[in-house]
């Protein structure tokens, strides 16, 4: 076929991508939003919305050339280069049939790079929800944005160690995207503590019910449709007959891999519970979609099946495990994108002779720590300066009214806060 | 005149509106109330975790009545709302000082 329409197919399928991936900032919105109490509804609306809209900017002034360096200091610390490169491709550069010519837009790199750092940003917005000040979440959100998540993800994907010392295979972030985003959420977790209410005083577990469980389904909808633009897209090709098989397989294992995770999750659900959780199968796909991220090609869809049948039983057994260890994540965050994350990254060399396990534990290992002592200093500075955790007080009006200033249905329903109308 | 405030099972509200139309009743008020009586409430599950619902939901009904027609009401929402199991509700009957209809100015038993 010739070189510019491959081009710009490639380029096009890129960026669809890209799109697919940005909307998954819709399902994480209303996934939270639907597990949130009514009274924190406007906040984590607000919080979603803000935090997308900051990595974008941060990704754009440090963040990707941080991750994707021209040049490089060493393979632990990328160089820096601050201001994105507007120059694209030129045709000459494109048609010359050189080994190694680009194949599509600088740009579609970009676009669809930025909508995975808005991904791991959006995981620890759901785990400190209902008790979180908004401007201190925001203020983390540039940190993580522009400099803790694209040093690690340069360890991987820029060229880093990772890869260039170990084999390290992470095909689109099991570890990189959702390890990152869930250990950064468990570090606020801990410094921020349970939300009031969560544990009787006798240290027994009370559980507070989401407001609105139509939302956290289609959340989840929403965020496994953009899993196949998330996955399907880091083929990053579409116009050869092998690339395009690829991408096929990868649509095929990441939906089967979702769907073992429901039914896994529920079946848990019901055996140690005597109910069929929602919540949990919700919870159980996204474990599934997590779980396959790291090597979504590799497996056959029967094996993509059941890694997301274990990554579905693993959630539920974290999600309890992680409530009677006093760390609450109102929406299985942490659980979700990093107990399943790392199984994810894990279960790879099973079915992927590129990675090996040294390299895969490596990888986890250097992704946790660095998260989560960069994370950590983060949030302890901004709890030191800003305070990170809204009063008791507020907390107990809640974060629509003390964070923004208004209600999510202030007209037909007293389910907010307990004040009267004027 | 008499006010009658009936607590009952939701699902009975369409039985007991048609019963109480047979029997003449011009018009009722209904409010989705919650609250608990011998019944008490129950535990629901979510995520693993046992919560309390104290209070259920019920539905109140409000009817102003002449005296001559109380009987019948009670009998009509008496019937309607039974189900014999626990939770099936209350019936209070209060008397009504006043009535006004607010268009045409109309006051007690006219404006009912």
């Amino acid at each position: 076929m010739d070189i510019e329409v491959r081009y710009a197919l490639d380029t096009f399928y890129f960026l669809v991508m890209g799109a697919f991936v940005m909307w998954m900032a819709a399902g994480f919105t209303m996934l939270e939003a639907g597990l949130v109490r009514a009274k924190n509804t406007t906040e984590i609306l607000t919080k979603n919305v803000g935090l997308y809209s900051v990595a974008c900017i941060m990704y754009l002034i440090l963040g990707y050339n941080l991750m994707y360096p021209g040049t490089t200091i060493s393979s632990f610390i990328p160089g820096v280069d601050f201001i994105l490169s507007a120059a694209d491709n030129s045709v000459e550069s494109v048609t010359s049939g050189e080994e190694g010519a680009p194949y599509y837009s600088n740009l579609s790199d970009f676009m669809f790079q930025v909508v995975f750092v808005a991904t791991a940003m959006s995981i620890v917005s759901g785990a400190v929800a209902e008790r979180m000040k908004l401007f201190s979440f925001l203020a983390f959100a540039v940190v993580l944005t522009s400099i803790i998540y694209p040093i690690q993800g340069y360890w991987n994907w820029g060229g880093g160690f990772l890869t260039s010392s170990f084999s390290y295979f992470d095909y689109a972030g099991s570890g990189t995207v959702h390890l990152c985003g869930a250990v950064a959420a468990l570090a606020g977790v801990l410094i921020l503590g349970p939300r009031k209410g969560k544990y009787r005083p006798d240290g027994s577990i009370r559980a507070i019910p989401g407001a609105n469980l139509p939302l956290a389904t289609l959340g989840t909808f929403i965020l496994w449709l953009g899993w196949f633009g998330f996955n399907g897209g880091s083929e990053l090709a579409v116009s050869s007959v092998d690339s395009a098989n690829n991408v096929a397989r990868v649509f095929v294992n990441t939906n089967m891999a979702a769907a073992g995770g429901v039914v896994a999750a529920l079946l848990t659900a019901k055996a140690m519970f005597g109910k069929a959780d929602l919540s949990m199968a919700l919870n159980g796909a996204l474990a599934g979609l997590v779980s396959i991220t790291a090597s979504p090609l590799s497996p056959t869809p029967l094996i993509a099946t059941i890694i997301g049948v274990v990554g579905g039983i693993i959630v539920v057994f974290s999600i309890v495990g992680l409530d009677k260890a006093k760390i609450d994540d109102p929406v299985g965050a942490i659980s979700v994108h990093g107990v399943a994350g790392i199984f994810g990254v894990l279960v790879v060399p099973l079915t992927n002779g590129d990675a090996d396990f040294v390299s895969q534990i490596v990888g986890i290992v250097s992704i946790f720590a660095w998260t989560f002592i960069a994370s950590m200093i983060v949030w302890g500075i901004l709890k030191a300066v800003m305070g990170i955790r809204v009063t008791e007080e507020e907390e107990d009006e809640g974060l629509d009214y003390s964070e923004c200033g208004m209600e999510a249905y202030p007209e037909f329903t007293s389910g907010g806060s307990q004040r009267s109308g004027v | 005149m008499k006010l009658i405030a009936a607590v009952i099972k939701p699902f009975k509200l369409d039985e007991v509106r048609e019963a109480l139309s047979e029997v003449g009743v011009q018009g009722i008020t209904v409010t989705e109330v919650k609250g608990f009586g011998r019944q008490k409430g129950h535990t629901e599950l979510y995520r693993g975790a046992e919560y309390v619902v104290d209070f259920l939901p019920k539905v109140k009904i409000e009817v102003a009545i002449d005296d001559s027609g109380l009987d019948a009401a009670l009998e009509a929402i008496s019937k309607a709302a039974h189900t014999g199991k626990i939770g099936d509700g209350k019936i209070f009957v209060s008397d009504l000082e006043q009535a006004v209809r607010i268009r045409t100015g109309e006051t007690g038993g006219e404006a009912l």
